[in-house]
């Protein structure tokens, strides 16, 4: 479904983004990890239009959608959340969510209910008429998942949803997630709640100083040399193993 | 619907003005209130609404003024083709500044100063070409006709600009009930969260800067028709573009009544200080810069967030209740 290839993307001297190829197949929930500052929001900006590439290419449902801005990429049914939660702060909660909705409908009314509607489904029904601004920051989260939700996507980016948020939250937000999914949307979530990784996610890709350098599946990853030096330090993988040998 | 019908109210009571009002200056007072109130309304729907600031509204609403009054002294074209052709000639000066400025993404301060370079450039071209009599300034002939969109008595220029005004204001109300109004304050609050829910911010932002354009151009054409003189320095001065700006932010940025509220406190704030004070040039500047400071510290929402404040629309019981579960 979403198809990258060979992507670069250099701000001065630091590559962000060194010839990444990933692919997202139709259906699942894809996600991506990696240790701070390893590019993956740089990723997500590559792929929907945020910035340009300075190489490589980005197909999405067969077409080349490489360097397009993003309210186009949008309308072809990708859409992205921002790690940053961005309400348009001042509009209800309803409204915001209605934003999403008016990209395919016209109406005013229209997409005022579709937005009832969707913030049913994550959670926010209850609170349609607040103030965006005054959410809580489990509940702008939730905004962003409706916003995006509402536009009726075909593959939605989640960039760290589930970031800021306790335990508590957490767990309630991981139904939600699924129950996207269970919707026919595709998904591509970045995420460093690995609990969330390992439970939601099928395929896993780990991205380290702007590189992809394993993939597999989370339990797979996650035991993945390289993987573990990136989070933990050069020659932690070696002695895991030698102390885990010593205790065998 | 509620807003439309308080509208339609507005303007009607509004609209009695002539028959109960026979004294010219009162009248006079009504019309310039009310000719204020569509300044400010056709900035407030790029200002406001859009939340694009600018700071050179005078490049619209001098190029319509111009445009009536050259096409009828130099080429004779009757004033009320020149009014269609003021308001055309006005979107389009907003198109080309709308698409040299959103184009390149210009935002904030630099979207400011572009505007404010623009109009300026309009006031000297115009102080400097023969056709618009140059620094001189145009006079339009006396010739009162209605037909030829000079009224003997404040009547007909009432009728006017009531409803150019009311033009403007049901524009405002409609794009407060559309998916182009959504999109626009979307665009306002966060451009980039925006575009990534497919709103094409660049095209959302010339439709308003357009439709500004256009009624300020509109305003433009009713200033020379009812004071029948010109110069660069009224029709392209900061003054205009000051008091632009000045209307919607003393009533209330981003809200349909607003200007008109603004429009109202200016004016008796302005009329207050002429009889207080007396007509020393300059003064009424002075106090619109006072009112402006007192407005941005301690009334950001403007005299419409006030009258909210006042009389707070009945919230929805159940919303606040259920907060507290989530937190």
């Amino acid at each position: 479904m979403l198809e990258v290839r060979g992507l670069v993307k250099s701000f001065g001297g630091v590559k962000a983004s060194n010839n990444v190829s990933l692919s997202v197949p139709e259906g699942r929930i894809t996600s991506l990890i990696g240790p701070n500052g390893a590019g993956k929001t740089t990723l997500f900006a590559l792929i929907t239009g945020f910035h340009k590439p300075d190489a490589g290419s980005v197909h999405f449902l067969g077409e080349d959608i490489t360097g397009l801005p993003p309210e186009k990429i949008a309308q072809r049914g990708m859409v992205r959340t921002f790690q940053i939660v961005q309400p348009f702060a001042g509009q209800t909660v309803r409204e915001n969510i209605a934003v999403g909705a008016h990209l395919h409908v016209q109406s005013r009314a229209d997409a005022l209910e579709k937005a009832e509607d969707v913030a049913g489904k994550v959670g926010l029904g209850d609170r349609l008429d607040m103030d965006a601004a005054s959410l809580t920051v489990a509940g702008r989260k939730r905004l962003e998942v409706a916003r995006a939700l509402a536009t009726d996507p075909k593959l939605i980016l989640f960039d760290e949803v589930l970031a800021g948020l306790n335990p508590s939250e957490i767990r309630d937000v991981i139904p939600v997630i699924r129950a996207v999914r269970e919707e026919g949307v595709t998904i591509l979530l970045i995420e460093h709640v690995m609990q969330a990784v390992m439970s939601l996610s099928e395929h896993t890709w780990v991205l380290n100083q702007g590189a992809l350098i394993a993939e597999g599946t989370p339990a797979d990853v996650v035991g993945h040399p390289l993987v573990v030096e990136a989070y933990l330090g050069k020659g932690m993988a070696e002695r895991i193993a030698k102390r885990e040998a010593h205790h065998a | 619907m509620k807003q439309l019908v308080l509208l339609g109210l507005v303007f009607a009571v509004i609209g009695l003005a002539p028959f109960v009002i026979s004294s010219e200056f009162t009248l006079n007072l009504v019309i310039m209130v009310l000719y204020a109130a569509l300044l400010g309304q056709a900035w407030n729907i790029l200002g406001g609404y859009g939340g694009q600031f600018s700071f050179g509204h005078a490049a619209y609403f001098g190029t319509g003024a111009y445009t009536v009054a050259v096409l009828q002294v130099q080429l004779g074209i009757n004033p009320w083709l020149g009014l269609v052709a003021g308001g055309v000639m006005a979107m389009l000066v907003a198109a080309f500044i709308g698409f040299a400025t959103f184009r390149y993404g210009l935002r904030g301060s630099y979207f400011a100063l572009v505007t404010l370079a623009f109009a300026e450039v309009l006031r000297i071209l115009s102080n400097s070409v023969p056709f618009t009599g140059a620094g001189v300034g145009i006079l339009i002939p006396l010739d009162q006709s209605a037909a030829n969109f000079q009224f003997a008595s404040k009547q007909g220029f009432f009728w006017v600009i009531w409803v150019m005004t009311l033009a403007a204001f049901a524009t405002v109300w409609w794009i407060g009930k559309s998916r182009f109004g959504a999109q626009l304050m979307a665009v306002r609050d966060n451009e980039d969260a925006a575009r990534a829910l497919g709103v094409e911010a660049f095209k959302v932002k010339m439709g308003a800067i357009m439709l500004s354009g256009l009624f300020s151009g509109l305003a433009g054409v009713f200033y020379a028709q009812y004071f029948l003189y010109l110069d660069p320095y009224i029709a392209y001065g900061p003054a205009i573009s000051i008091e632009s700006l000045l209307v919607p932010i003393v009533g209330g940025l981003g809200t349909l009544f607003g200007p008109l509220l603004g429009a109202i406190g200016l004016h008796l704030i302005s009329e207050a200080t002429r009889e207080l004070i007396g007509d020393l040039p300059g003064i009424s500047l002075v106090i619109y810069g006072i009112v402006l400071v007192i407005m941005v510290l301690f009334m950001p929402r403007g005299l419409a967030g006030l009258v909210r404040r006042l009389w707070p629309k009945p919230a929805p019981a159940k919303a606040q209740a259920t907060e507290g579960g989530h937190a």
